[in-house]
């Protein structure tokens, strides 16, 4: 079996500071990099951190900086990065420990964009909310976010100002001004005209690039842009 | 479940466990039911829709626990494609066409791209059986309440028993929605109608201490991810889809002595931040004790039900076993009880397909 080393920089919380360990990892056609870090935690090295749990792209938990790029290390395989591999934390949060980041920034952005369906009261649920085929295309692509911040690792303008409520938040915004059972539309535009909201993208694309799911914040960030622009004129 | 089962409450129905049929080798990711509800085929390494016999009407669409059954049955005979991992049938989607495919399936065409290597718009998907859900858990009323007053339990953790020995594919979420629902309301009626209890404080503090002084502080010692394996193995081989008296003898016999193991387990990592092998060590502790309590369960239940299979005893018995098995922790080991099963407005029928 093939081997490749995996260069790792971790943190030590008890130091505070930065340290590189590496390790060589065995691998096959269908090793995937979360695998080979598996393999480092239970044969070469318990003292290591990272987290995961669907290994199948679903869960978003697994995010890290793989040769300078944010990656899902489970949806990857070591067969198709250059090597040796160089694993960093995610950019643009604070770390924990190891490759472990601290997420609390990002579920404060999700609650400010309120990510559920907003509806005027309580209602009684003995009735289907049904989505047409044709309303599901609206939102179909941004449904598809799993939370992974890949983007916020991605995002310069989020890397310079944690305030901006970035990309995947913004998406999800999206997401839910357009589901038609959403009755949150006023209360949505007004998040989304926030000075830190969409008009704070300078449209650098690339959180558009890393996203593993194919949602598209950049293009739906413009969307936004539009969407509030018309609406604040009254148009 | 780990946690009730070690308090001293019952664990229900533990031997019903699901294997989904259609899960790609190695990683046991997840190719949906979708893909045959769309109209896709299993075929065997002669390329036949080998389904034919054994669930004739109903091929594709048959109960996911026959449908296993059927595919380590294909296996046995030789029928399968030789893989690295084992021996494996194939999903074959390719009449389907791309239009389809990419409409009604993406996330199939997308989780074979990435981690099998394969299109299923040209290519075979290859799949076997794979450990998917608990039927059984921790024995609670049609209230979410189990024996211990004021304590709840809902969602896949629980046994209400809406699944009975075979859970239908999507049963999992609305039970998780309906009966998390009901537990919090009465969680919440409860705390208001009784005073709080003063926990003695020994137990927490016991407990305390044998993480962080015992297992944390111990300085050498096997790791966990040894005897996970093991574990692994032995319950794949001996307690996974098809099942025998022997089988379930050799898996209790491994559990107690990986059990035995487990005392000189220790965590290699000694950080009080994030210390994620502290919890791979908790986690193998409560894995030992599920695995006795589904094995110890199954060798119990000398009948086949549900996705429960005995080949010893291929028969359902409703003589003997129209009960749910109640399965307690005590010191001299597991302890088997039966509760009749309540039989109300459908009589338990032969299944037939
Ligand atoms: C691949 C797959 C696909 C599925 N698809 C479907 C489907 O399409 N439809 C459907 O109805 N069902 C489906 N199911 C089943 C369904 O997803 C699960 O039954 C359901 O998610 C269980 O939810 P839960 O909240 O009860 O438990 P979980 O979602 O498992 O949550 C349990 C939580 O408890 C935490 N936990 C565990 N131990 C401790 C501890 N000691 N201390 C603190 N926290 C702890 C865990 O980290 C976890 O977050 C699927 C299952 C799988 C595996
Ligand atoms: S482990 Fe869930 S997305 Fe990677």
């Amino acid at each position: 079996m093939p081997e490749t080393t995996f260069i790792l920089r971790r943190y030590n919380p008890e130091k505070g500071e930065f340290f590189i360990s590496k390790y060589n990892v065995p691998y096959e056609s269908d090793t995937t990099i979360l695998a080979g870090l598996i393999y480092i935690k239970d044969y070469l090295d318990r003292t290591l951190s990272f987290r995961y749990s669907c290994r199948m792209a679903s869960c978003g938990s697994c995010g890290m900086v793989v040769n300078k790029k944010p990656t899902l290390v489970c949806r990857t395989l070591i067969n198709n990065v250059k090597k040796p591999i160089f694993i960093e934390p995610l950019y643009n949060f604070p770390v924990i420990k190891d490759l472990v980041v601290d997420i609390d920034i990002f579920i404060d952005k999700l609650k400010e964009v309120k990510s559920y369906v907003i509806r005027e009261k309580e209602e009684s649920i003995d009735k289907e909310f049904i989505v047409k085929p044709e309303e599901m295309e609206l939102i179909k692509q941004s449904s598809s976010c799993i939370n992974c911040m890949l983007c916020y690792a991605a995002c310069p303008v989020f890397g310079a100002d944690e305030k901006f409520i970035g990309p995947a938040a913004l998406a999800i915004l999206y997401r839910y001004l357009n589901d038609p059972r959403d009755q949150g539309k006023k209360e949505r535009i007004k998040i989304a005209s926030l000075s830190h909201a969409a008009y704070m993208c300078s449209l650098v694309g690339q959180c558009t690039v890393v996203c593993p799911k194919n949602v598209d914040p950049s293009f739906h960030i413009q969307r936004l842009k539009v969407i509030s622009t018309l609406n604040n004129l009254g148009i | 479940m780990a946690l009730a089962y070690k308090a001293g409450l019952p664990l229900k129905d533990m031997e019903f466990v699901q294997f989904h049929p259609t899960c790609l080798p190695g990683s046991g990711i997840l190719i949906s039911e979708a893909a045959r509800g769309e109209g896709g085929y299993l075929l065997n390494n002669k390329y036949e829709r080998f389904l034919k016999n054994y669930v004739p009407n109903k091929m594709e669409l048959g109960p996911r626990d026959i449908i296993s059954r059927s595919m380590i049955n294909e296996i046995k005979l030789g029928n399968g494609f030789k893989g690295k991992y084992g021996d494996y049938l194939a999903l074959d989607l390719r009449h389907l066409g791309e239009e389809k495919i990419e409409n009604k399936l993406p996330q199939i065409r997308e989780l074979a791209k990435t981690f099998a290597g394969v299109d299923p718009v040209h290519e075979l998907v290859p799949v076997r059986p794979g450990q998917h859900y608990f039927m059984g858990g921790i024995h609670v009323d049609i209230n979410t309440s189990t024996p211990v007053a004021g304590l709840y339990s809902a969602g896949e953790a629980s046994c209400v028993s809406i699944n009975g020995a075979n859970r239908l594919g999507s049963n999992s979420l609305p039970e998780c929605l309906v009966f998390g629902a009901i537990s919090g309301e009465q969680a919440a009626r409860f705390a208001m109608e009784h005073d709080f209890v003063n926990f003695p404080p020994e137990v927490a503090e016991q407990e305390e201490k044998r993480i962080f002084e015992e297992l944390l502080k111990k300085e050498s010692g096997v790791y966990p991810a040894e005897i996970k394996y093991k574990l692994k193995d032995t319950m794949e081989e001996y307690v996974g889809i098809i099942r025998n008296e022997k089988s379930l003898n050799e898996a209790c016999r491994i559990i107690r002595k990986l059990r035995e193991e487990f005392k000189n387990v220790t965590a290699g990592d000694k950080s009080p931040i994030y210390n994620t092998d502290i919890v791979e060590v908790l986690e193998l502790d409560f894995m030992i004790e599920v695995a006795e309590a589904v094995a110890y369960s199954a060798l119990n239940r000398r009948e086949s039900r549900g996705a429960h299979y005995r080949e010893d005893y291929p028969e359902r018995n409703d003589k003997d076993y129209l009960a749910h098995t109640l399965i307690f922790k005590t010191i001299q080991g597991p302890k088997i009880e039966y509760l009749p099963v309540k039989i109300t407005k459908w009589k338990p029928t032969e299944r037939k397909y």
